[in-house]
């Protein structure tokens, strides 16, 4: 288990390595950020100066160098737009999206399993058939579109929940919660729900196909056979084997909702990692996205390797394997 | 006290408690983009800027017509052509408690002059301030200014002693590596306190009771809340989460003029929006040789080409206002002769481009942004399509303002868009020194197309340091019809603002796009 850890760190190291080249490298084709910085009629000196204070007109591998360099240690300099070290903007936007994220990633797993479930168990059930129908149609639509119809009916309709931002926030030392306050739990319900949808009816078919894949196989008919009860042969021989794809999606997923929360985080006003993601973008603010995208792909080999991890204790026969093939 | 009589005074006690909270005015203001910070010293950002105005004051101020009047100077008077003496209002005090004096406004001054400072580009021409006696401060000019006290609308000033205390008093510099106190604290003279701020989520202002002015508004506390999606603003102003928002996408006017209870306020902008050409000896992107946009025929001809009315109503849904000239009607320099808009006449066009030797037309490369002005990717498409009429093929590039400007001000497109607000000057001085002007220090910093002519050149210069206002004027005048007559560049139209309300809600809207809430009410 050791070894197989320090291997996975290295790898780690590697993708972020190439990762943080790649940020670099795109970014560089995003526009000039002096423009957004100085007014319209800035004199040519001015602008001059400003590039050389930033740094930018140093030959390209220097600013490579530094770069990568700064950022091994974490630092990935001053925001060209807020003034600020960028490690300190994502440190401070970091718990906004981590709640969303989470209470999204809870939605979809707490509704996506037992309807997964449901459906394989009851495939011809009219309440089975609608389900499907009404996933299809969380997967098809766009989730900003999704965001906006919910905006639409839950606020601007209804008026029971607020269109934009986080409500009123607690500051537990460094990290701010959403989750102590009534606005703040308000506003999470929105957007979570925008986040989770997607999620949730993929977490329900792929669910669904597994089981019913799982329930066709030999091992079960024989069990079944052996007239061992429904309940046994669902939920603790048929159940667990359904569950492995399903942690590899999921974990695969949970980084796919860091990254699709930039597009939750726009509609709703949310301000998390995502959101200063865009604004970056819309500023040429090369330090904050060149840092966001390293942090996200960080994020992903860390789940990874989570996931690798629970193969083995959910998979017995993964622990005799890793004697013998080497390089999971 | 009988109990029914107990019950009568408590019913009213309540009636006034509720009373009480009923007076509490809360301004929730929603706009598409959030402040840069709290430091008016370290951007250039006008939105920014004119949101701290509720913070912090300056020597002189626009009022609602746009017109300048005394704010913490009383009054200013010219000692001789390099030094203007202002004298400080007496009895204002900073939110700290502080009495505003001479020393603050040099202090500040100093700040934004200082050769780091962010804003030094703003202040063309300030060399520094000097105090002469505890309410009086002379600025020193390195020559004859007739805009300062246009460029004095916007130097915010700071108490000196808290600037010193936080170790402030010098500006911030974006490279420094920490982070000034002034970005996320405030200490300013105006109508509101600075309460609480949280990036990108909300800002909180509270009434400062002790202002020196008398309140027009009935405000206690502004909440400024950035929304940058246009569809979720609309949102929380139809669900009553906001009280304004500015700007309303033109799209959405209907829809909330038609919600009960709210309305839209439209007025033409001070933004002129043009087309600016590429005049060097060979275009980047064309099938013939030289370039045919250097003659002043061919530019007439494409001016002819342009339906101005079809893109107001169509493209702007009737709110733009079609302008001939470069400056929007609000601005110093715009005169009605100049502003006339040529005919559309396709045939004409046609006529004029064959005169000029290109009977079958030409083709060339057009570069728009799509996400800075209002519709400015939909105003090229229908350019292209009319230039495409008369024989005249583009190339139409639509891409990020980060990208575009980039790309024009490096001269790298045949034709491209610009807006320009004359902000915060406000003169027909800006497009003159920065976009008319032969490039060369410090003038013509947006003519990357080259354009250059000695009479306007001189008009220019003349233009800086004329004091007299109506001599002023009429050059200006002159050098915007010289502009105008050569199609130095193909004025387009006044972008319109659009803010949207609750009812109840009254405030003057003006051209600039800046909301000054402390000329608002509610109820």
């Amino acid at each position: 288990m050791f070894a197989f850890l320090i291997r996975r760190i290295i790898q780690a190291a590697l993708v972020m390595l190439v990762v943080a080249s790649i940020a670099f490298l795109m970014f560089r084709f995003l526009g000039d950020p002096i423009s957004n910085l100085l007014p319209e009629d800035a004199t040519v000196e001015d602008r001059a100066e400003m590039r050389e204070k930033l740094g930018l007109n140093d030959p390209f591998l220097t600013q490579y160098g530094r770069f990568i360099v700064d950022a091994a240690q974490g630092d990935f300099g001053q925001s060209y737009r807020n003034n600020r070290p960028v490690s300190d903007l994502l440190a401070e936007r970091f718990p906004a999206t981590a709640e969303l994220v989470l209470v999204a990633a809870s939605l979809a797993l707490a509704l996506g399993i037992p309807l997964g479930i449901y459906t394989a168990l009851n495939p011809r059930g009219w309440i089975s058939q609608g389900l499907q129908v009404v996933s299809l149609l969380g997967i098809s639509v766009p989730t900003f579109v999704t965001g906006i119809l919910l905006i639409l009916l839950f606020s601007v309709s209804l008026g029971w929940l607020p269109s934009f931002g986080r409500g009123t926030v607690v500051d537990l030392g460094g990290w701010t919660t959403g989750f102590l306050t009534l606005s703040g739990l308000k506003a999470l319900i929105l957007p979570s729900i925008m986040l989770a949808l997607f999620q949730m009816t993929l977490i329900m078919r792929l669910v669904r196909a597994e089981m019913l894949e799982v329930l066709r196989a030999d091992y079960i008919k024989f069990a079944r056979a052996r007239g061992i009860p429904n309940q046994i042969l669902h939920f603790k021989y048929a159940l667990k084997n359904t569950l492995i794809p399903v942690m590899t999606i999921f974990g695969l997923q949970l980084g796919g909702l860091i990254a699709f929360a930039i597009i939750t985080e726009t509609v709703f006003q949310w301000p998390g990692m995502g959101f200063l993601f865009i604004q970056a973008v819309n500023f040429s603010d090369v330090p904050v996205m060149a840092a966001y995208l390293v942090l996200v792909s960080f994020l992903f080999v860390v789940i990874n390797t989570i996931v690798d991890l629970l193969y083995h204790v959910v998979d017995p026969r993964l622990r005799v394997e890793k004697s013998t093939a080497r390089g999971v | 006290m009988t109990p029914r009589k107990f019950l009568l005074t408590a019913t009213s006690a309540l009636a006034l408690a509720f009373a009480g909270t009923a007076q509490a005015e809360t301004f929730r203001l929603g706009t598409n983009g959030d402040l840069y910070g709290l430091d008016p010293h370290s951007m250039t950002d006008s939105f920014t800027v004119s949101f701290l105005n509720h913070v912090y004051e300056a020597l002189v101020r626009y009022d609602a017509d746009l017109k300048i009047e005394p704010a913490l100077a009383t009054r200013w008077e010219h000692i001789d052509e390099t030094t203007v003496r202002y004298h400080l209002r007496e009895g204002i005090k900073f939110h700290d408690g502080q009495d505003l004096t001479a020393e603050d406004v040099v202090a500040s001054v100093n700040r934004a002059a200082h050769e780091d400072s962010p804003i030094r580009g703003n202040i063309a021409g300030l060399v520094g301030a000097e105090m002469v006696d505890d309410m009086t401060v002379d600025l020193l000019l390195d020559g004859p200014n007739p805009l300062l006290n246009n460029f004095l609308t916007n130097i915010l000033i700071f108490d000196r002693g808290w600037l010193e205390e936080h170790d402030a008093l010098e500006p911030i510099d974006a490279q420094k590596g920490e982070e000034g106190y002034t970005t996320s604290h405030a200490n300013g003279t105006g109508p509101f306190r600075f309460e609480s701020r949280t990036p990108d989520a909300q800002t909180v202002l509270t009434v400062n009771e002790g202002w020196w002015d008398e309140a027009q508004h009935n405000i206690t506390r502004i909440e400024l809340n950035p929304i940058n999606s246009d569809a979720t603003r609309v949102a929380a102003m139809l669900s009553g989460e906001l009280d304004m928002i500015v700007p309303s996408p033109l799209q959405d006017a209907k829809r909330i003029e038609s919600a009960e209870g709210m309305h839209v306020l439209e007025a033409p902008g001070l933004r002129a929006i043009m087309m600016g050409f590429n005049l060097s000896d060979t275009l980047n992107n064309a099938n013939t040789e030289g370039n045919p946009l250097q003659k002043v025929e061919v530019r007439q001809a494409l001016v002819h080409a342009i339906s101005y009315d079809l893109l107001r109503d169509k493209i702007m849904r009737g709110k733009s206002r079609n302008l001939g000239t470069l400056v929007a009607p609000q601005v110093p320099g715009f005169d009605a002769e100049v502003d006339t808009i040529p005919a559309y006449d396709p045939e004409l066009a046609k006529q004029m481009l064959a005169d000029a030797g290109y009977p079958d037309g030409f083709s060339f490369n057009m570069n728009c942004p799509n996400d800075r002005y209002v519709n400015d990717a939909a105003i090229c498409q229908a350019l292209a399509a009319m230039f495409a009429r008369v024989g005249v093929k583009v190339e139409l590039t639509a891409e990020t303002k980060a990208i575009h400007f980039e790309r024009a001000r490096a001269n790298e497109t045949d034709m491209f868009m610009l807006g320009w607000a004359t902000l915060p000057m406000l003169d027909g001085y800006s497009v003159l020194s920065a976009m008319l002007h032969t490039p060369g220090g410090q003038m013509g910093t947006w003519n990357p197309g080259g354009y250059s002519n000695a009479e306007l050149d001189r008009l220019t210069q003349a233009v800086a340091t004329e004091l007299d206002a109506d001599k002023r004027l009429e050059m200006m005048v002159e050098a915007f019809a010289i502009a105008k007559n050569e199609v130095a560049w193909l004025p387009l139209h006044a972008q319109p603002l659009s803010w949207a309300a609750r009812d109840g809600v009254s405030i003057p809207q003006t051209a600039d796009d800046k909301p000054r809430l402390w000329l608002a009410r509610i109820d």
